[in-house]
């Protein structure tokens, strides 16, 4: 349970940080140590534990079907790792509680820390590699907040939006990399993964699987050509530099090469790569250290070189080349700490960072000038301070393993001028800053900041000394451990000692100072080199340059696709039904036409099918004037009726009748507000397209409709006829369809009928559109509404259509009707009433609110369908029953015309609803006489 | 027979008809208490009908007492039952944010809602093709009357837009319909697997096309590309309670994908097997890196969510596509969060336009934002969810995906894509979160942004937000069992014959009337 305490313990407290910090920020300080030592202690128990070789393993169960657990494992490796994040985390809450300013509620910062501080625990600690890569993504979200800390610097923004793009890019490819491992190992756990080296190595999948991994590892520890963003994150506050650029992000990364180093090292694929890489960062970060004038800069640099250092290490593959590299992430972390925190002091105390006016600070700092030169001294490896020991083993581990190549002095060279340029910069922090006459121009003057700042450099300059004067007695038996960890086998026999007697690397130790101290001498011309070459730093720029790329390119194909042009978008439904309907035809042989044997062909149905293509062509002519092409259209729908009869169907024919009546009536009302004419906007091209596209359309659809009348058809329809009256008591299929087998459609029809009143009038409720004063010939409108003749007449028809509907009815069940096109025929009875009469006449006379009638078809209809649930039948089982009325003879009387009724109610109630909403728009646009009518 | 079944399509249908009838009769908070507590009984409803189907059971309802094939039937099986509950709690945070004064916006807000979800629980919960059809017909009409709720020019052409767009579709819906029913003579969904395993050879061309032409009315619905482009336009336009509420309706797009792909073109139907699968995860795919590309390109936050519903359609149909259990499964945990993600994102949106009052939620530097902790903080997290990133519950959806797709041989092509969408996706949130949040130099010209629906009301309550978010949080917390009922789910769909002897051979088939 502890080691779940130790993560959970920052993470938890982050969220009570932020909120403590509101009764001060000195609470949110002490919270925050208090935290962390509490996390310290629930570590120590099982703290000795990797002392006497074993390997702590806790699981709790997440997922297991994935093989996704919460496991942590605490060994050498974690355990050094757990204890440079926390103790180095101590020690920087404690310096940042002096470093940020007063104005500074600090809770926030706080929260991040300790977010920060449990996610990088997280990874140390993880026994599952998923689980790791949650927690190494939640770092480079932490570090996000905390590098955009003061956020309202452009450069904060910058330097934290760049970390978070490298990082994830990274963070992603290492996804990726650690599913095809899992894979391979078939588990996500260490213990399993760690163990199966040799056939990880030797999977077909073994080249991508490190590609990806390195590039999650590499973008962390700001490996070349990654390396640029840690320079910019340099805009977080430097408790935050401290912090994550010396022991903890920036670590991450090789910390991860260790992990899996017993897994992944030792292939050529590796040993390139990983060495390639390293010498690069190493080489560049040196290089560019030294020309950096802002403090913070140059040791930004120069942990990009010394990554780079311990990346080449673990490179090299030879367990004491771990050795080294171990050791090495333990005495950089010592000294940068340390090295940054005393840069934040200058800075602080200096109000600038600029080395070129810093000077002489000696007289001013002497104690924390002390502290500094001996961090920056084992910087750049003099003896007798830690950075010397591991410095020098990698000295010799590189003259070791290139000895047997036969270009094998080129990489000690190298290694040689990276030792050169860290003595020039190391000594250009030492002397440029302290010495080398006084400050110039200093916005401050510069003093001995508060004891309690410097306490924790001096804290860490003194873990310096002690392992560099006493390795064997500090570090070596942790070490050992680590190594342990690292190689899952026994460690090698090292001796950690300032004198192993006089060798190669002692000579380029030595080649190292003195180069050193060589090139700062001249560093007057090499900074008047440098400047010119300024501001081309490739990586950075290609950054930018395809960021900026992206968001040009993707913007310029969204403007492209998503036009916001509706032809476009049904251009590109209507295209890819054609695709898909063609692939679905023609993949693979069978025929178009069936074997069923064709009808002749009978006058009637040659005349029909000639006239309609006669109107639709005629409305293709003539849709530039729009009410005569709607009228021609109502021409093509009065066809479809005739059809539907010649087929005998009078069911539909009648209700194709009505709903075209109804129909075209609406759009006449509709048409009144759009111009009488489309104008004529499209190319030749255009239309030439349109019309291809619409050829083959009709094609297509004209091809499926014969493919399906060749075949032969079978169905389940001989049900329907055979259960129409025995089953629902009705002999008219269609209405027993309608209202019985498939009652429930037609429940959800009328519901949608229901929806489009409702829709047209909640649209229409505010609109106020200007009507037409005069017609396209220029003619005025005509005022007079409302012919008398007409009026008279639609009134005294008005009893005898609604006698018609209520015959059409009640009939319904047996014979052609229902109520649906009963509904209809009341709507059109009504209409009538309003196109001849006004709205005004005839709201005076019948309500113009028509919700309750919807409302009260749509609950007729349902009720009609619960009420067999009473009986124990499902939803809409119908009953009927035989009745003997005197004079109207024997009748069926079936619950589903109840339902039936329901469906006429919502019909009439819909249509007229959406008529009304027109008309009234009418009255409403009229400058005309009739403006006081509107009472609605 | 249990009328349970029924009961998720009748409740809001008769809450729709009493919100309808008492509009005048009852004051406004009344209506809300009402329309408040019918979403909270669908909640109550699929959580009873989930006890029910756990076990793997079927459940089947003949309408009108006719056996199926010939009466509409109602299957709730553990998919279905998964979607209504996932859409009632969703349409109860989207209402909880409706309900502090959007819902003024138009006559009837409150009818087209529970119709919206009459349309979406009926959709789900149907056996038979052409019945589908109608809701989806009563969903068009629903969503349409929602979506240009509260008008304004730029809503109107959406609206427009989306309803010519969705017209065509429909009409496609009935060729297909036809067509099938045309050749395979029946429009059961179980009885047209029946009959499509046993189709002869000569036949196989309609049945084709008329299965792809659903196909393309499903992805129409869904958003799969090319023709997710009214997508953007559409929720990025309409308020922000009903863009929240249509987070699911893409999900109905894919849910029928899911269906017909598992039950009809599944592993069974000889010749036609795989006739989807083998077009969704190259589309999904393109789906996602098109959709990233517009995340990225967006001007206004409204519309960056827009497309970055665009990706999680993309990610989601890649992951049915896989046709496999595992992809299967991931999928459907992938498409709860994602629901509930996208939802909170398009609330939380408009909180952040309301604070920036003229600039609403364009994508430039302006004043500090009021509430920026709450606000600031809620983004960062929402960003996180709709990205994938760690450790939420997005992270672990597509990490199950990339997980069962390396069991297929397009894996690389699969992690390719969706790892580049993952970078867009944080590239583009952070460069929202940074200007919206960070970047707070003074920079006001008017554009033509679609102002918040409760202007000047500023300081709106983040509940129904924090509500959606923590349901993220439950799912990630009950991963491990949520990601048992999803297989279960996948294992269930893979298996059509249970559902298909649950329709055609119930056990109670003998007692016709």
């Amino acid at each position: 349970m502890n080691l779940l305490l130790v993560v959970l313990v920052p993470l938890v407290g982050a969220g009570l940080t932020g909120w403590i910090s509101r009764f001060g920020r000195m609470k949110s300080a002490w919270m925050t140590g208090g935290l962390t030592l509490l996390s310290l202690a629930c570590l120590a128990p099982s703290a000795l534990a990797p002392f006497a070789g074993e390997v702590v393993v806790r699981r709790w169960p997440w997922i297991p079907e994935v093989g996704l657990d919460l496991a942590f494992r605490l060994d050498g490796l974690g355990l050094l790792f757990a204890i440079m994040i926390l103790g180095i985390g101590l020690l920087v809450v404690l310096y940042a509680r002096y470093y940020l300013p007063e104005r500074d509620g600090l809770g926030r910062f706080y929260a991040y820390l300790l977010l920060f501080m449990g996610s990088m625990l997280g990874i140390v600690l993880s026994e599952n590699l998923i689980q790791l890569l949650i927690f190494w993504e939640m770092t480079s979200l932490s570090s996000f907040l905390l590098i955009s800390y003061a956020y309202r610097k452009q450069e904060s923004r910058t330097g934290a939006r760049m970390a978070l793009t490298v990082t994830g890019l990274g963070g992603l490819a290492m996804l990726g990399g650690f599913l095809l491992l899992g894979e391979m190992a078939g588990s996500y756990e260490l213990s399993v993964i760690l163990t199966q080296g040799d056939a990880i190595r030797a999977d077909p999948l073994y080249t991508p699987m490190l590609v990806l991994i390195l590039l999650g590892a590499f973008t962390k520890s700001a490996q070349f050509p990654f390396h640029f963003w840690l320079p910019h994150a340099m805009a977080a506050p430097t408790p935050v530099s401290a912090y994550l650029h010396s022991a903890t992000l920036v670590k991450a990364g090789v910390f991860l090469l260790a992990r899996l180093f017993p897994v992944l090292s030792g292939t050529p694929e590796w040993t390139w790569l990983v060495i390639g890489t390293g010498l690069a960062t190493l080489l560049i970060g040196a290089g560019i250290a030294f020309f950096k004038h802002d403090l913070k800069g140059l040791l930004a640099y120069s942990t990009i070189s010394h990554l780079g250092l311990i990346t080449l290490l673990f490179g090299l593959g030879t367990p004491l080349a771990a050795v080294a590299a171990v050791f090495h992430i333990l005495n950089h972390a010592t000294f940068k700490a340390s090295l940054f925190m005393a840069a934040g002091i200058i800075d602080h105390e200096c109000g600038t960072r600029d080395m070129r006016r810093i000077n002489g600070l000696w007289k001013f700092m002497p104690y924390t000038a002390t502290l500094a030169m001996v961090a920056a001294a084992s910087m750049a490896g003099v003896p007798l301070f830690n950075g010397f020991l591991s410095k020098e083993m990698f000295f010799a581990e590189t003259a070791d393993f290139s000895s047997g190549f036969e270009y094998g002095w080129i990489l000690p060279s190298l290694v040689g001028l990276a030792g050169v340029l860290a003595v020039a910069y190391s000594l250009r922090f030492i002397h440029d800053v302290f010495f080398n006459g006084d400050p110039i121009d200093l916005p401050k003057t510069p003093q001995e900041p508060p004891f309690w700042m410097k306490a924790p450099v001096a804290v860490l300059v003194a873990i310096c000394l002690l392992v560099g004067v006493l390795p064997a007695l500090t570090v070596a038996p942790l070490l050992k451990i680590v190594v342990a960890a690292v190689l899952q086998a026994p460690p090698p026999a090292f001796d950690l000692a300032i004198w192993h007697g006089f060798g190669l690397p002692v000579v380029m130790s030595l080649i190292a100072l003195f180069g050193g101290v060589l090139v700062y001498t001249t560093r007057r011309p090499l900074f008047k080199l440098a400047e010119r070459v300024e501001g081309q730093l490739l990586a950075k720029a290609l950054h930018d340059w395809i960021l900026a790329g992206l968001l040009h390119g993707s913007a310029l194909a969204t403007r492209w696709l998503d036009s916001g042009s509706l032809q476009r978008l049904v251009l590109t439904l209507v295209l890819s039904v054609l695709a898909l309907g063609l692939v679905g035809f023609l993949d693979d042989g069978s025929p178009l036409t069936g074997p069923r044997a064709i009808l002749p062909i009978d006058g009637v149905s040659l005349f029909m099918t000639a006239m309609l293509i006669l109107v639709a062509t005629a409305t293709l002519v003539l849709h530039r004037r729009r009410l005569t092409a709607l009228i021609v259209v109502g021409a093509m729908g009065l066809l479809v009726a005739l059809i539907f009869v010649k087929f005998s169907a009078p069911d539909l024919a009648l209700t194709q009748l009505s709903v075209e009546i109804v129909t075209i009536v609406l759009l006449l009302l509709a048409l009144y507000f759009l111009p009488q004419h489309s104008p004529d906007e499209s190319s030749w091209a255009r239309r030439l397209r349109d019309g291809g596209v619409a050829i083959l359309a009709g094609a297509g659809a004209g091809a499926l409709t014969w493919s399906i009348l060749t075949r032969p058809f079978d169905s389940i329809s001989d049900y329907f006829l055979a259960n129409s009256l025995p089953g629902g008591g009705g002999s008219n299929v269609v209405n027993v369809i309608l209202v019985d087998f498939r009652g429930y459609d037609t429940l959800g029809e009328i519901s949608v009928l229901a929806l489009a009143g409702l829709g047209i009038h909640a649209l229409l409720k505010d609109l106020r559109l200007p009507g037409l004063e005069r017609d396209a010939e220029g003619r005025p409108w005509n005022w007079d509404l409302h012919p008398s003749i007409m009026a008279a007449l639609t009134r005294l028809l008005l009893p005898l259509a609604l006698l018609v509907s209520v015959f059409i009815f009640l009939r319904g069940h047996n014979q052609p009707g229902g109520g649906f096109i009963a509904g209809l025929i009341t709507a059109v009875a009504l209409i009538m009433q309003y196109l001849t009469n006004g709205v005004a006449w005839t709201h005076s006379r019948l309500s113009g609110n028509m919700y309750p009638l919807i409302g009260a078809g749509l609950l007729i209809a349902t009720l009609a369908g619960l009420g067999s649930l009473v009986f124990g039948y499902p939803f809409l089982t119908s009953a009927y029953t035989h009745v003997h009325w005197p004079i109207v003879g024997d009748f069926e009387l079936a619950s589903a015309m109840i339902f039936d009724l329901g469906v006429y109610l919502v019909v009439v109630g819909a249509t007229l609803l959406i008529l009304i909403h027109l008309g009234l728009m009418h009255q409403a646009s009229h400058p005309g006489p009739n403006q006081g009518e509107e009472s609605l | 027979m249990t009328h349970l079944v029924i009961a998720p399509v009748l409740l809001p249908l008769l809450a729709g008809i009493l919100l309808l009838l008492t509009r005048p009769l009852l004051p406004l908070g009344v209506r809300r208490g009402l329309n408040l507590a019918a979403v909270a009984g669908q909640v109550a409803l699929a959580v009873w009908l989930l006890t029910l189907v756990d076990g793997g059971a079927i459940l089947t309802y003949n309408l009108g007492h006719w056996p199926a094939p010939f009466g509409i039937v109602l299957v709730a099986d553990r998919l279905s039952v998964w979607m209504l509950l996932i859409t009632a709690l969703l349409a109860f945070f989207a209402l909880l944010h409706a309900v502090r004064g959007t819902d003024r916006g138009s006559r009837h807000f409150h009818t087209l809602f529970q119709l919206q979800l009459f349309g979406l629980n009926g959709a789900f919960l149907t056996g038979d093709l052409f019945n589908l059809f109608v809701f989806f017909e009563v969903l068009l009409l629903a969503s349409y009357g929602l979506m240009v709720h509260g008008g304004g020019a730029r809503r109107v052409q959406a609206g427009l837009h989306f309803v010519v767009l969705n017209l065509v579709g429909s009409t496609l819906f009935l060729f297909a319909a036809g067509t099938l029913y045309g050749v395979l003579g029946t429009l059961n969904l179980a009885d047209l697997a029946v009959k499509v395993a046993a189709l002869p050879p000569e036949n196989l061309g309609p049945v084709r096309a008329a299965g792809l032409l659903l196909l393309a009315v499903f992805a129409l619905k869904a958003a799969l590309v090319p023709l997710h482009l009214w997508l953007p336009a559409a929720y990025s336009s309409t308020s922000a309670p009903v863009a929240a509420l249509f987070a699911i309706m893409t999900k109905v797009g894919a849910y029928c994908l899911l269906r017909v792909e598992t039950l009809i073109f599944g592993a069974g139907a000889g010749e036609l097997a795989g006739l989807y699968a083998d077009w969704l995860w190259p589309l999904g795919l393109l789906t996602l890196l098109l959709g990233s590309l517009g995340a990225l390109a967006a001007t206004e936050l409204r519309r960056q969510v827009a497309y970055l519903v665009v990706v999680s359609v993309g990610l989601l149909l890649s992951a049915f596509g896989l046709a496999t259990p595992a992809g299967i499964a991931a999928g459907l945990y992938y498409l709860v969060h994602t629901t509930f993600a996208a939802a909170a994102f398009f609330l939380l949106a408009d909180l952040i336009a309301e604070e920036r009052g003229s600039l609403a939620d364009r994508l430039v530097p302006g004043p500090t934002v009021r509430r920026v902790g709450l606000l600031g903080g809620l983004f960062f997290f929402t960003a996180l969810l709709v990205a994938g990133l760690p450790p939420l519950p997005g992270f672990v959806g597509k990490f199950l995906v990339l997980r069962a797709a390396l069991e297929t041989p397009g894996w690389p092509w699969v992690m390719a894509v969706i790892l580049t969408s993952g970078l867009l996706g944080i590239i583009a949130l952070g460069r929202s979160g940074s200007l919206l949040f960070f970047a707070t130099q003074g920079a006001t010209n008017q554009g033509d942004s679609i102002p918040s629906d409760s202007p000047g009301k500023s300081g709106g309550s983040a509940w129904p937000t924090l509500g959606l978010l923590a349901l993220g949080l439950i799912l990630l917390a009950w991963s491990g069992p949520a990601l048992e009922y999803c297989a279960a789910m996948a294992d269930q769909l893979l298996d059509p014959q249970g559902y298909i002897q649950a329709v055609l051979e119930p056990p109670g088939a003998g007692d016709e009337r």
